[in-house]
């Protein structure tokens, strides 16, 4: 059996965007624009900072791992016992910039996959659900 | 190397195997005997079939008296949603909502 034995999976979203890299980068890394799409954050773009993106469900903590300005970023994203990195990778293309988010973690084991499949993923995703809905 | 969800997918490829799954998980905890009336093959073949699917983890038997019941493993599926699905799903919306923060900002 592999069931218990780790095993890493890869998330992976890419977009086409007519912005320049310089404007989508803003809103990557500065705390008051991130919030607008993703969370409320302490979020600084600094290498090595730690933060924490927060919803009224609780929360993700982060460290920045890398950083090329207006290229790629780079930080880790544990919530809810899956311990993942989430990349950035900004290319610029002729009508503006293909944006990339590569998340890659670790399955958990069978027992905790249970228990976060069971409890701890659906509530995650519909509390998220539910605040960004009032966003939008 | 074959995992978990490999056995699985190759248990339920078998259309009377996954017509005896769909069966358990619909109707609940049955016997072989109550399996084969609505199979269409022998008992030898249904026995056969659930032994596969015990085997994938997808059901469970239970001895009472001389009958075998058997029933749906449901958290048997689990591997095949992990969060990689919901992860996905998740951050499609967000590239949404960053597209249109982008647009905002550029006003």
């Amino acid at each position: 059996m592999t069931a218990d034995t780790p095993e890493i999976r890869t998330v992976a979203v890419e977009r086409d965007l007519p912005f320049a890299p310089e404007k989508i980068w803003r809103a990557l890394t500065q705390p008051h624009l991130i919030e607008e799409w993703l969370m409320k954050t302490d979020f600084r773009p600094s290498v090595g900072e730690a933060f924490t993106f927060t919803a009224q469900w609780g929360a993700v903590e982060g460290k920045v791992l890398a950083i090329e300005p207006e290229r790629s970023i780079s930080y880790s994203w544990n919530a809810m016992g899956l311990e993942s990195v989430v990349t950035w990778t900004l290319t610029p293309t002729a009508g503006g910039t293909r944006l990339r988010m590569e998340q890659t973690g670790f399955r958990p084991g069978q027992d905790q996959a249970y228990h976060g499949a069971a409890a701890g993923w659906p509530r995650f995703f519909d509390g998220l659900e539910r605040v960004l809905a009032g966003l939008d | 190397m074959p995992d978990a969800s490999d056995q699985i997918f190759r248990s339920l490829a078998d259309p009377t195997r996954r017509a005896l799954f769909e069966r358990l998980c619909r109707d609940g905890e049955q016997t072989v005997g109550a399996l084969t009336a609505g199979a269409g093959v022998s008992q030898p073949a249904v026995s056969k079939h659930l032994a596969v699917l015990k085997q994938a983890g997808l059901v469970r038997d239970r001895q009472a008296g001389r009958q075998t019941h058997y029933r749906a493993e449901f958290s048997a599926l689990a591997p095949l949603a992990d969060w990689t699905c919901e992860m996905t799903r998740f951050w499609d919306r967000r590239f949404d909502a960053l597209e249109d923060l982008l647009g905002r900002m550029d006003q």
